[in-house]
């Protein structure tokens, strides 16, 4: 099944024995020229792109006050080393945190350290862990930056919150900007600008797909459940990503969604031109191609003239639109604001729930015994609700409403402590398979632990990438793909539609 | 990189799809499939063939619940499902099938 070693699943997660660079020969694609351009990158490695890259990183530690205090702060205490989810499933050295901060780290102490710039001239720039920009040090940085999700789980690990989220993504920049960039990441930005979203799919396919979507409803439960494309005047805009509409688990979410917007009786559409959560953008590190792909949101909700945004289930697309939408892309003076700008379709679902406007027949569940993968942007970037934590319990309530049998995973490994799935933050592409299953192996262990002692059958996620990653990887693991579920599934399949009011 | 089939070479990517995708003709799909050590049946080219009309129209391979609903109406309900798509092509018919089809790979969240 695969030509590298899948790890054994121990009973509790264990911190392995250190291995030096047994995974440097992991590399994602390069994107070529034709990937570059539309993002405004150079299409190959430039000339003198040693010294671009230092003054690359000089001017974004300037602008992100935080890196700068990132470079600076870490004590080596040691206390990450044992928290990525990528260093405990390879055991390589480099993917504990403060090693994988050290490889950005150790440039920034020889270009903009008075200690590194001395011992440097002495020859001897090692004594103070200060390093040239060499092409090793641009290998280190190429293939260990993209074994990094972004999760930030180490952070909240770290005494003094070092974010090695925000060192990935100045690194992916730098890179970026002398011209090496990532395939996955980029080609998938380029068509979001072509065509509107990651997959590529034009209107008239979308506007097929949803057709399908709509007789597939009807033929189900026999009720005209609409999934409205482009419809002008519509009080909800939702923006979600676009494997809903291509893939599963993802679709069951879309119908879920689309039920519950049918039940609360509210006037609503997706964009064709907007037909995208996720802003890869961010993965990149990339302010301005995070603001172009945002922006495309802005230009929907006017030309539709919507007056709510509502966002559907994906992890770091509700990062950008909980933390960043309104300096990316406000102000939003012109949506109602008696609602969040922007709504969370959990948030949604929650308030009608709370209101008494949805009615579940939990027992079309009963087959299923769910736990639930907190997603790591929205449990450890984001916030939902009006509670601190919503993030994590809004999505729980919804399980539990709507299903019998629900038993979280162990603590240290959900929350704001949550694993990530092993594919985020632009990994989820098949020539990074083996760091992405090696990654997967903590959240495999802490899933086997409630299947064994709790007899739980299935998982459900609010994140695109996650459903996406877990359906490829669980089978590595003795799992089924179909034993991850959209959290709107669980919604789709026990919501009673049409129900009698007085 | 390319593949060679009856002694012509077709360009493909990194990871082995077709670079011009109006150079596609079965033999390329079969070689293409022989490389994963995957035999084409009557049934694969069903798949395969629905991917390619689709494609013609919407320039974009079908989302998995428009092809298992076509292959459903095609080969009875029994077969409208990803289980029987998944035994078809085990590495996922979204990659596999459009790759054997010379389809673009989907990309993005899936």
């Amino acid at each position: 099944m695969a030509d590298f070693e899948i790890p054994v699943l121990n009973e509790y997660t264990r911190t392995p024995d250190l291995k030096k660079g047994v995974m440097a020969h992991l590399k994602p694609f390069v994107a070529k020229e034709v990937l570059q351009q539309p993002l405004n990158f150079p299409g190959e490695l430039v000339e003198n792109w040693e010294e671009k890259a230092v003054a690359k990183l000089g001017e974004l530690k300037g602008k992100y006050r935080s890196l700068q205090v990132f470079l600076d702060i870490c004590v080596k205490c040691g206390a990450c080393t044992d928290k990525c989810h990528y260093y405990l499933g390879t055991s390589d050295a480099k993917n504990m945190p403060v090693a994988r901060q050290d490889l950005l780290r150790q440039v920034y102490r020889r270009y903009y350290t008075f200690a590194g710039k001395f011992w440097a001239k002495l020859g001897m720039p090692w004594m103070v862990g200060a390093k040239d920009m060499t092409k090793d040090v641009l290998d280190d940085w190429y293939s260990y930056y993209h074994q990094c999700s972004q999760c930030r789980r180490c952070s909240v690990y770290c005494p003094y919150g070092i974010d090695t989220a925000e060192i990935s993504m100045a690194a992916r920049e730098i890179m970026d900007s002398i011209g090496v960039g990532q395939k996955y990441c980029n080609e998938i930005i380029g068509k979001v600008y072509k065509i509107g979203n990651n997959l590529g799919l034009p209107e008239p396919a979308l506007a097929d797909t949803l057709e399908g979507l709509e007789e597939e409803v009807k033929a189900d439960t026999g009720v005209d459940v609409k999934f409205p494309l482009d419809v002008k005047g519509a009080d909800i805009l939702l923006i979600t990503p676009s494997a809903d509409f291509f893939a599963e688990p993802h679709v069951d979410g879309l119908i879920g969604y689309a039920k519950v917007f049918h039940e609360a009786g509210v006037n609503w559409t997706m964009s064709s031109y907007a037909s995208e959560a996720a802003n890869f953008g961010m993965f990149i590190g990339s302010y301005e191609n995070m603001r172009r792909i945002s922006r495309r949101i802005r230009k929907a909700a006017l030309d539709l003239g919507v007056k709510r945004i509502v966002f559907g289930e994906c992890g770091h697309a509700w990062r950008v639109a909980y933390s960043f939408l309104n300096t990316l892309a406000g102000p939003w003076d012109f949506l109602d604001p008696r609602y969040p700008v922007p709504q969370h379709i959990c948030e949604f679902t929650f308030d009608l729930m709370k209101q008494g406007k949805l009615e579940f027949d939990k027992s079309q569940n009963d087959h299923r015994v769910m736990t639930y993968h907190d997603s790591c942007n929205v449990a450890r970037a984001s916030r939902m609700g009006d509670k601190p934590g919503g993030q994590m319990t809004i999505p729980r309530e919804i399980i539990k409403a709507t299903c019998n049998n629900f038993h979280d995973m162990p603590k240290d490994t959900i929350g704001e402590a949550t694993f990530c799935c092993g594919g985020g933050g632009g990994l989820l592409t098949d020539d990074l398979m083996e760091v992405r299953v090696k990654g997967a192996q903590p959240r495999m262990e802490a899933l086997k632990n409630v299947v064994d002692n709790n007899g739980v059958t299935h998982m459900a996620a609010i994140c695109a990438i996650c459903k996406a990653q877990f359906t490829k990887v669980l089978p590595y693991y003795g799992f089924t793909m179909d034993q991850i579920v959209s959290v709107h599934q669980l919604v789709s399949d026990a919501i009673v539609l049409n129900r009698k009011t007085d | 990189m390319g593949i060679e089939v009856n002694g012509k070479t077709y360009e493909t990517d990194e990871e082995g799809y077709l670079a011009n995708l109006s150079e596609w003709n079965p033999e390329v799909g079969s070689a293409m499939a022989k490389l994963d050590n995957c035999d084409l049946t009557e049934s694969h080219w069903e798949v395969i063939n629905f991917l390619r009309e689709y494609y013609e129209e919407y320039q974009i391979a079908p989302a998995v619940r428009v092809l298992t609903k076509a292959i459903g109406k095609k080969l009875g309900p029994d077969k409208g499902n990803s289980k029987y798509l998944y035994e078809l092509f085990p590495y996922g018919p979204g990659k596999q099938a459009c790759k054997y089809a010379g389809l673009p790979k989907p990309t993005g969240c899936v």
